[in-house]
């Protein structure tokens, strides 16, 4: 698409229970993003269209919804890759309650974080009150703290947005955040149990479909949800585990690689970075 | 926290305003796993042409081996085929396959990544991403039947000794016994056909979810485990294209299958290079 043409968007209306699509056709030209279309739409012919956004750069999570059926945020989906001869449906997420529009009630998102228990670092390692951790071993954290909570993760997922499990099951993007939790080196508090009960990782069938619309490419289900269900195979019904147990502390301080507490003769000299 | 006030409609079976062909990608992995098993199951009861001596060589079927129980002039571990305690009543003739075949199922059938892809694709579940389901109910793997895959920890082993002894097997495809007795050593196309099933069974094993958790997922710091942080490593380099091993393997393994049973049956010659 080098020149302007026209081209129309079905929009969603109302809420999900009442509302409707309807078509605008709107002017559009090399470059532009869904949620510009969105913008001119609301400037030529629906005023009252609501519609979140806030960065325009994909990093805030704010214009997620849902383009030709797969959740995209509309800030990052551009209309050279959309097939523009036929209308672009944008519809709000399916998962969350609609309030309006494009716009959906997400606050259940935040309800669920909040009972995850915070990082609880270990005892400091030096005696200024800092901690020592390598570098390899930060790495495999850092790829979850790339989430924008954008919840197309637990838009696309059936769990929620089909059987709608949210009393008993958190969604990917939760797992994202307890695995972010679960193994930074230094984290010392038992979130398992929470992940297997109360979140309900079982429900999880790894059909990878979190992955697949990640729009900050993390590796939800192999590096997230795949490595805690382990950890809760280990923790509640691996026998073998269980039984050696008994022998060892195992558990969180083994994860840890045995290092709850820090020990004096290990620590690196005073200054180190 | 509950939504149930919220009234989220449930979309029907198939419902979805995607555009594309969801419904390619299961329908092949429907198609080519129901051809594989259909193969495998023919292949199982088949019982005979699973060992190729043609011209000398040493060509053992993957399905068959190891080869517990063979016939005269096979490669068998334990003896005589049928084996003695064989049920006079069964209805099935023997078939050495029997014995052994359940440990790459079992492998493939609880795969992190298959379990995905026949959730899709034999059960709907949902069809494709984004795409409505048939069923109401749903209970994944929380609760029994379903949670008995976490036994894919275990099959982990056994499939591991399975590459071990066909990548043995490839070692043996590189022997060619001559008319006087002797043995030369040599290459042909039915010993790189085994020694790449062999390779590639081995990069779909060694990339387990399983795997990659006991070899060092299971911790949160590696930095003071040099052997072990290399290990997990090299488990997480196959891991990343596991599917891709996955289905290569999996096509390689029928195709290893078909060429033995060609050559055996003289449909087919060898071409081969002996040194
Ligand atoms: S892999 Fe699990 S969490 Fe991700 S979409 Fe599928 S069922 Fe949901
Ligand atoms: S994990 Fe990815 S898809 Fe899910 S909320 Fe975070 S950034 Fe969005
Ligand atoms: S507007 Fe911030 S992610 Fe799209
Ligand atoms: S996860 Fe696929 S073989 Fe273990």
């Amino acid at each position: 698409m080098t020149e302007a043409r026209d081209a129309t968007f079905r929009i969603w209306r109302g809420d999900h229970a009442t509302g409707a699509f309807r078509d605008y056709r709107t002017r559009v030209t090399h470059g532009m993003v869904v949620l510009d279309a969105v913008h001119q739409v609301q400037s030529e012919s629906a005023p009252d269209l609501a519609c979140r956004w806030n960065c325009k750069a994909g990093k805030c999570g704010s214009c997620s919804a849902e383009i030709n059926g797969r959740p995209r945020l509309m800030c990052m989906t551009r209309l050279e890759t959309l097939d523009l001869d036929q209308p672009v449906t944008v519809e709000p997420l399916r998962a969350f309650p609609s309030i309006r529009d494009l716009v959906t009630d997400v606050s259940w998102n935040f309800r669920v974080k909040a009972k995850i228990p915070p990082f609880r670092p270990r005892t400091p390692d030096a005696p200024d009150g800092t901690w020592r951790i390598d570098q390899a071993d930060v790495e495999r954290v850092q790829e979850f703290r790339k989430c924008i909570e954008c919840f197309l993760c637990q838009d696309v997922c059936h769990v929620l947005r089909d059987h709608h499990k949210h009393d008993e099951f958190a969604g990917p993007r939760h797992f994202v955040y307890q695995a972010a939790l679960d193994m930074h080196p230094l984290d010392v508090e038992e979130r398992l149990r929470q992940v297997k009960d109360e979140n309900g990782i079982g429900y999880c069938n790894i059909t990878r479909c979190c992955t697949k619309v990640c729009p900050e490419h993390i590796a939800i289900t192999d590096n997230a949800i795949i490595p805690l269900k382990e950890r809760v195979v280990d923790e509640f019904y691996d026998p073998l585990t269980r039984l050696f147990r008994i022998f060892r502390a195992k558990r969180k301080s083994d994860r840890m690689d045995g290092r709850p507490e820090p020990d004096a003769s290990a620590l690196p000299p005073k200054g180190a970075p | 926290m509950s939504q149930a006030d919220l009234r989220l409609p449930q979309r029907g079976m198939g419902a979805t305003s995607r555009r594309d062909a969801w419904w390619l990608e299961p329908l092949i992995v429907f198609l080519v796993l129901s051809a594989f098993i259909v193969y495998t199951t023919w292949a199982a009861f088949q019982g005979v042409n699973y060992f190729a001596s043609q011209g000398g060589a040493h060509y053992l079927s993957p399905f068959y081996s190891p080869l517990l129980y063979g016939q005269n002039g096979e490669p068998y571990w334990i003896g005589l085929a049928p084996p003695s305690w064989w049920p006079a009543w069964s209805p099935f003739a023997f078939s050495p396959a029997f014995l052994i075949l359940a440990g790459p199922a079992l492998m493939r059938f609880t795969c992190y990544y298959y379990r995905g892809a026949y959730y899709k694709a034999f059960w709907l579940d949902p069809p494709s991403c984004a795409v409505g389901e048939p069923r109401k109910s749903y209970i994944g793997e929380r609760r029994f039947p379903l949670i008995m895959q976490n036994v894919h920890r275990y099959v982990f082993y056994p499939a591991a000794a399975f590459v071990i002894v066909l990548a043995w097997d490839a070692i043996q495809a590189t022997r060619f016994v001559q008319e006087d007795g002797t043995t030369r050593f040599g290459i042909g196309l039915g010993t790189v056909v085994l020694a790449l099933n062999a390779f590639l069974l081995g990069g779909y094993t060694f990339g387990c979810h399983c795997a990659r958790h006991q070899i060092g997922g299971y911790l949160n710091s590696l930095a003071r485990r040099p052997i072990r942080a290399k290990c997990y490593g090299c488990v997480s380099a196959l891991n990343r294209r596991h599917m891709t091993w996955a289905w290569i393997s999996l096509f390689w393994v029928a195709l290893t299958d078909v060429y033995v049973r060609l050559v055996a049956q003289d449909i087919i010659t060898d071409p081969r290079i002996l040194f």
